[in-house]
């Protein structure tokens, strides 16, 4: 049986995290390939309704991530997301998910480090928790690689 | 599902054109785009991609003012729920209230093995036993408490009151933790697959149980329990009972000793609980019982009582705004100081509407909104004391 890839999605903000994902790869940073990004105009639009999803579609891991508290372009973002992230973090812990398979980060753009450090420790945590409950892996189908 | 099969399972084709429907649709006094009229006669025209793809197919409330006043016997409502299952076959899936997180949790839950931990707010204030052969349906409550804290709505308020009744009538319910949602709002979104999937899991799960009698704070999940299971071949061995009922009965026996509340209050009728299952008096009989409460009935009351604007949380408007603010306006002009209901969804609309901002909320009445159970809890705390 091949080693199980964990399959994440990333909803990063246009301004901050997605543009510290492009320094990481214009600066030849390496990190593994199980993400997926999501370019969001801003932390505070993702809604909790795109992290269900994630997790209905088969994501084993997601992550928020946008500016800083006083990096944001439009003001309160980070502030709106905090607030939705706690909200969706109580709906998947009562669904039986484990907090650890969400992550809530701020990276700004000159971070490509951070960005990959975080891809890379993420994959291997999830390597040990395995597939989520959710997931077409844990019910015995197998799905394609990432 | 086609739209033939739809038309020939509710008798659509009796439609006489009165337009009855119509005039006396919640949603048709606000929308004047929304007809039930018109929908019936564009299904009967065969007109099925304007009718699957208008947004009035998900618009409607079915909360069967419709149905009940048609000379033709139409069931309007059920109609709309299996054309929404053609239009969701389409690839229509009408507008979700809340981003659609209450849809995606449902489908969530039908993944099997999933160990949900919706348990974790009970505390030892109350007798639960494993051993009882009545069951509590706690329903989507859990779920509901972070999603609705915005509005300061907590549905399990409605669930400890519940147990705190339950206890005081001597009853040690049990609880399953591997509970799903009941499907009410897949059903009538038109998502029968999701539906069939929650209604069998849940069905075996309370067989397993073996109980024999299963008490709801929600006529959501009563009806869908009492009427939807069985259509879909899934009739349950045992009695179901809605808190009021229970109460009601039980008052009557005078087994539950009531303090007294000094409130004047109106008494909204829920559709599922109303129109649908026929439940009117048993929660009326419950205020008259406790000591200080006076009911003062809307001009709309009963089966004329008007909807709280937004059913399986699929399109809310402006136009359910409306319905709302028409609804509070009328329990306000009773001088009543609080909106009593029996079911969490009135309760959810109603708290949402008043938190309104800006021009909106000036011109909304503000009132209380309390459940019936939360009412008869603070009754039997004022015994108490």
């Amino acid at each position: 049986m091949p080693e199980f890839e964990p399959k994440i999605v990333a909803f990063c903000c246009n301004w901050c995290t997605y543009a510290a994902a492009d320094l990481a790869g214009t600066a030849r940073i390496q990190y593994p390939p199980n993400v997926y990004i999501v370019r969001m105009m801003c932390s505070g639009m993702v809604s909790p309704d795109y992290v269900l999803r994630a997790f209905e579609k088969g994501a084993d891991g997601v992550i928020v991530s946008g500016c800083h508290y006083t990096d944001c372009h439009y003001i309160d973002g980070p502030i709106k997301c905090d607030a939705m992230f706690a909200k969706v973090r109580r709906l998947l812990y009562t669904l039986g998910l484990e907090n650890e398979r969400l992550r809530r980060e701020m990276i700004s753009t000159s971070e490509g480090t951070v960005f990959a450090r975080l891809v890379t420790e993420f994959v291997e945590q999830l390597r040990q928790l395995g597939p989520s409950p959710f997931s077409p892996a844990s019910k015995g189908v197998l799905s394609e690689s990432g | 599902m086609s739209l033939d099969s739809a038309i020939q399972a509710t008798k659509t084709y009796y439609c006489l054109e009165c337009g009855k429907c119509t005039s006396l649709c919640p949603v048709a006094r606000h929308d004047p785009s929304f007809s039930p009229r018109a929908i019936v006669e564009m299904a009967l025209l065969g007109l099925e991609d304007e009718l699957v793809f208008s947004k009035g197919l998900f618009s409607c409330l079915t909360c069967y003012t419709c149905s009940q006043k048609c000379p033709a016997d139409v069931d309007f409502p059920v109609f709309v729920r299996q054309a929404r299952a053609v239009a969701q076959n389409s690839g229509e899936h009408g507008t979700c209230a809340h981003s659609g997180q209450l849809q995606a949790l449902a489908r969530m839950m039908t993944t099997p093995g999933i160990k949900q931990r919706r348990l974790e707010w009970l505390s030892d204030r109350f007798q639960i036993s494993d051993e009882s052969d009545i069951l509590l349906w706690v329903g989507c409550a859990p779920y509901f408490e972070p999603i609705f804290e915005d509005i300061e709505f907590r549905a399990l308020d409605i669930t400890e009151a519940t147990l705190t009744v339950l206890n005081a009538l001597g009853i040690q319910p049990r609880l399953l933790a591997d509970e799903k949602c009941c499907g009410h709002d897949a059903l009538w979104m038109g998502d029968e697959e999701t539906f069939k999937k929650l209604a069998e899991h849940n069905a075996a799960l309370i067989k397993d149980a073996g109980v024999k009698k299963i008490i709801f704070s929600c006529p959501e999940g009563y009806r869908t329990l009492k009427l939807d299971y069985p259509a879909y071949g899934l009739a349950l061995d045992c009695e179901l009972q809605h808190i009021s009922e229970l109460l009601a009965e039980r008052i009557e026996q005078g087994d539950l000793k009531l303090g007294r509340v000094d409130k004047k209050v109106s008494y909204q009728d829920p559709c599922r609980l109303g129109r649908h299952l026929g439940i009117y008096d048993a929660p009326r009989k419950v205020l008259q019982a406790i000591p200080g409460i006076e009911l003062v009935e809307m001009e709309h009351c009963r089966e004329n009582s008007i909807c709280c604007g937004t059913s399986a949380f699929t399109n809310c408007d402006s136009y359910s705004n409306d319905i709302r603010k028409e609804r509070l306006s009328e329990a306000a002009s009773t001088d009543a100081e609080a909106i009593v209901t029996s079911c969490p969804k009135c309760q959810t609309h109603f708290r949402c509407a008043m938190v309104d901002k800006g021009e909106e909320k000036r011109s909304m009445p503000q009132l209380d909104v309390v459940d019936l159970v939360n009412l008869v809890a603070e009754s039997l705390r004022g015994a108490e004391s």
